[in-house]
């Protein structure tokens, strides 16, 4: 959609919750995934004939391979808990954007075709065949949703809407039906080693460029190394890192870091990705395939740490998943944990003393931070639970004077959404997108108004690409948003400690 | 004599379905894997934090406390005065009774009221706000209307109806020693009796199966572990050595 036929949903006065209106979203669909794509990820490049019992077949077989499928779609009491809990329910109003909606779309099919109850009854408990109708429902509605896990958090049985939405798709994706942004990227994963289908002498040249911008900015020969073998840690992080803003003034953050601490690191042309959205589709083979390039690169490079850069749902896959998909670790150095996060790095070096930070430096910013959804609802940062809240947090403060927290209702696990996270980061779905936004600008805006907030910090690289296009719409300064080891690399002091 | 021998026998067919069609359903999810790391954080790094955690979701409904204070207020009214009911029955199955199921006689006689009010109130959201309205099937009217009749014929016979309890609790335990004894006649208890029949055998096939299922909700009982130690199950054991 074009932008000028898009606009932002006004604030809510008193936050009420909005009533809903049948169908407001019924057009939202994602471009579909063109034959090339869908093969590139493993899946039929078109609609293969008999596609409901293939879609049955493949629902039947998922849910019987996952607790949680089978679990989740017995125990809802509809309760409605979680109907007001969804960013886009609440920014769209379409009640198939309700948590238990969403749900309800793949669980009346399971119920029809797997219960008793369904089978028998199916007026009664609301079972569905799988027809194209239900079809269409399912490809607009699973992508809208983040899988971002707020409505797990509200549910009284802990209910996780993305685990149904990753079904949803990849269900849909084994009939032929995919999502052209995801598996499109994700074969550039699979056959380059990064979302962006940079090859390595692009990837050498613009980190040569990188190394000079920072040389000339800082006066220190600060470098961005690639392949470089013997390095003790292999930095993965998301492409975005390479060429978009404000990713990119992350990445000479963490550079500066590295060359301030006097740690040797690399970059790896062949693993030059940290995102994997093989985790938005649902599908563990592409899952374990592009995460199984990290441990390749981390073995031929010989390095003793892993580090992951600024980027939410990678690391979730990071923390949560490459222990399972490409561990043991045990060719990597014991003393760290495997893998870690680049805020571990830095906050660890911060309290050693190994670096040192001038707030000063940061007079200029007023600063808020957004919770990144996979960051808080689906890993941890340091060696308690909630220290993925206050270790960016205690960065932030070291590295600047003027902090201030948005809503409670609004931050740590009850953050909401950017509205683009989950494989929904595509022009097509701007409206959505724009929409979804909603109670995290709403948010942004009374620590602006009370605080004269002007720099909204993340680390994750959807959420700062998709602040980046959506501000505007709702009249804030695009290059408000800022990654984190920008403040960071602003306020390092270089130079003195080695 | 023949409503004896049918009630004692849908009794028998009741238990069966309810019996093995729980253990059935908690052998399905204990036996299907958890092939990832997905609690929802942050989450416990420890078992006796997660034993606390989901001892806090069964007691207090933390979870549901944070989400909406009506469906909690209703909701937990309703299943503490369903659990003190249920405890007050067990004066039917135990001969002689334990002290304590005397103790909480009294309580239990007005804990069914919680328990209607409770209902009432969750059936009342289901009509008078939108959302709910939108998710609600037939099935889960019926069900509220179940549990509501299935209270409020005993609290008839508990505050006006009398029934006679000694031959009620013979007839019971009758059942369980296969010594059977008439079913005292009284149209309101084959009533409250009926519908709990009914409700024995849909448990295994319907959310009511949210009781056992909440002890295996893998974003609930899993450790946020996934760094300190490999976790495989299912596909992701496969080809580990
Ligand atoms: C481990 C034991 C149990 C726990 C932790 C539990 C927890 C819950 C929670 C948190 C809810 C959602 C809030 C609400 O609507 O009340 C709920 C709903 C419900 N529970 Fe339970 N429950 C348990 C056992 C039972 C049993 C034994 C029954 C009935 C025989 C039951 C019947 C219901 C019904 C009918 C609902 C839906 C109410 C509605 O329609 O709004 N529960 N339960
Ligand atoms: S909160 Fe959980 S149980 Fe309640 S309606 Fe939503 S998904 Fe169902
Ligand atoms: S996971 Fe997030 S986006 Fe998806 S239904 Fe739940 S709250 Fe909405």
């Amino acid at each position: 959609m074009a932008k000028d036929t898009v606009t932002a949903p006004k604030y809510r006065e008193f936050r009420e919750i909005p009533v809903i209106v049948e169908g407001a979203m019924a057009e939202s669909k994602p471009y579909a995934a063109k034959p090339a794509h869908q093969e590139s990820v493993g899946f039929p490049g078109e609609l293969v004939d008999n596609w409901q019992n293939v879609a049955v077949k493949k629902l039947g077989e998922l849910v019987s391979e996952s607790r949680a499928l089978q679990v989740f779609l017995d125990t809802c009491v509809k309760c409605g808990a979680c109907t007001d809990k969804c960013h886009y329910y609440i920014g769209t109003q379409d009640p198939n954007n309700m948590p238990v909606a969403r749900q309800d779309l793949l669980r009346k099919v399971y119920r029809r075709h797997y219960t008793f109850a369904g089978k028998y009854f199916p007026k009664l408990v609301g079972a569905l065949d799988f027809t194209e109708e239900v079809r269409d429902l399912w490809y607009s509605y699973f992508h809208q949703c983040s899988q971002c896990r707020r409505c797990s958090v509200f549910c009284p049985y802990g209910i996780d809407t993305a685990e149904i939405s990753m079904a949803g798709r990849e269900v849909l994706d084994s009939i032929g039906v995919g999502q052209k942004y995801c598996n499109e990227i994700l074969g550039k994963v699979h056959k380059i080693g990064n979302n962006l289908g940079l090859p390595e002498p692009a990837l050498v040249d613009t980190l040569e460029g990188l190394e000079e911008d920072l040389e000339e900015d800082t006066g220190h020969k600060i470098r961005v190394p690639v392949d470089e073998k013997g390095a003790e840690v292999l930095l993965i992080t998301p492409s975005a890192d390479f060429f978009a803003e404000p990713h990119i003034d992350g990445l000479m953050g963490y550079a500066k870091v590295f060359h301030q601490a006097g740690i040797s690191w690399t970059l790896s042309s062949y693993a030059s990705e940290a995102a994997n959205f093989s985790m938005f589709i649902g599908s563990h083979e592409n899952l374990k395939k592009a995460a199984m390039r990290i441990r390749e690169a981390a073995i031929e490079l010989g390095v003793k740490r892993i580090v992951v850069g600024e980027c939410g749902h990678a690391w979730r896959v990071a923390y949560s998943f490459w222990n399972t998909l490409i561990g043991p670790f045990d060719f990597l150095d014991k003393k760290y944990p495997s893998p870690s996060h680049i805020c571990e790095v830095t906050y660890d070096l911060l309290q050693k003393g190994a670096i040192k930070l001038d707030p000063e430096a940061n007079d200029h910013r007023i600063i808020t931070f957004h919770d990144s959804c996979n960051v808080s609802r689906a890993s941890r940062m340091g060696d308690m639970p909630g220290g993925q809240f206050i270790i960016p947090r205690a960065l932030l403060k070291a590295a600047a004077n003027n902090f201030y927290d948005m809503a409670p209702e609004t931050i740590h696990e009850n953050t909401f959404c950017c509205g683009g996270g989950g494989g929904l980061l595509t022009d097509e779905l701007m409206d959505l997108r724009v929409k979804g936004a909603l109670p995290r600008m709403e948010a942004l805006a009374e620590v602006v108004e009370k605080y004269d907030v002007n720099t909204l910090v993340a680390i994750c690289a959807i959420c700062k690409t998709q602040f980046a296009k959506v501000l505007p719409y709702y009249q804030f300064p695009m290059d408000m948003i800022t990654s984190l080891h920008q403040v960071v690399g602003d306020a390092i002091i270089l130079g003195e400690n080695h | 004599m023949t409503l004896t021998v049918l009630y004692a026998i849908l009794f028998y067919v009741a238990a069966i379905v309810f019996i093995g069609g729980v253990a059935r359903k908690i052998y399905i999810y204990a036996k299907t894997p958890a092939p990832l790391k997905i609690p929802t954080t942050p989450a416990p790094i420890t078992k006796p934090g997660v034993a606390w955690r989901i001892i806090k979701e069964i007691t207090v409904f933390e979870s549901l406390f944070k989400s909406n204070k009506w469906i909690w207020i209703f909701g937990w009214l309703f299943h503490f005065g369903l659990l003190l009911v249920l405890l007050r029955h067990l004066r039917y199955f135990i001969e002689p009774t334990w002290f304590w199921i005397d103790l909480i006689q009294p309580f239990g006689k007005y804990a069914s009221i919680a328990m209607v009010v409770g209902l009432l109130g969750l059936w009342a959201r289901r009509f008078l706000v939108d959302r709910i309205r939108y998710i609600s099937s037939p099935s889960d009217h019926l069900m509220l209307l179940l549990l509501i009749s299935i209270g409020v014929t005993g609290m008839l016979m508990t505050f006006f109806i009398p029934i006679n309890i000694v031959a009620l609790k013979g007839f019971i335990m009758g059942l369980m020693t296969f010594d059977f004894k008439p079913l005292p006649a009284s149209p309101i208890l084959m009533i409250h009796l009926a519908l709990i029949i009914v409700l024995m055998v849909i448990f295994p096939i319907s959310k009511l199966l949210h009781a056992p299922g909440l002890f295996f909700a893998p974003t609930r009982n899993q450790r946020d572990n996934p760094r300190e130690q490999r976790h495989v199950q299912g596909w992701s054991a496969e080809g580990q050595q």
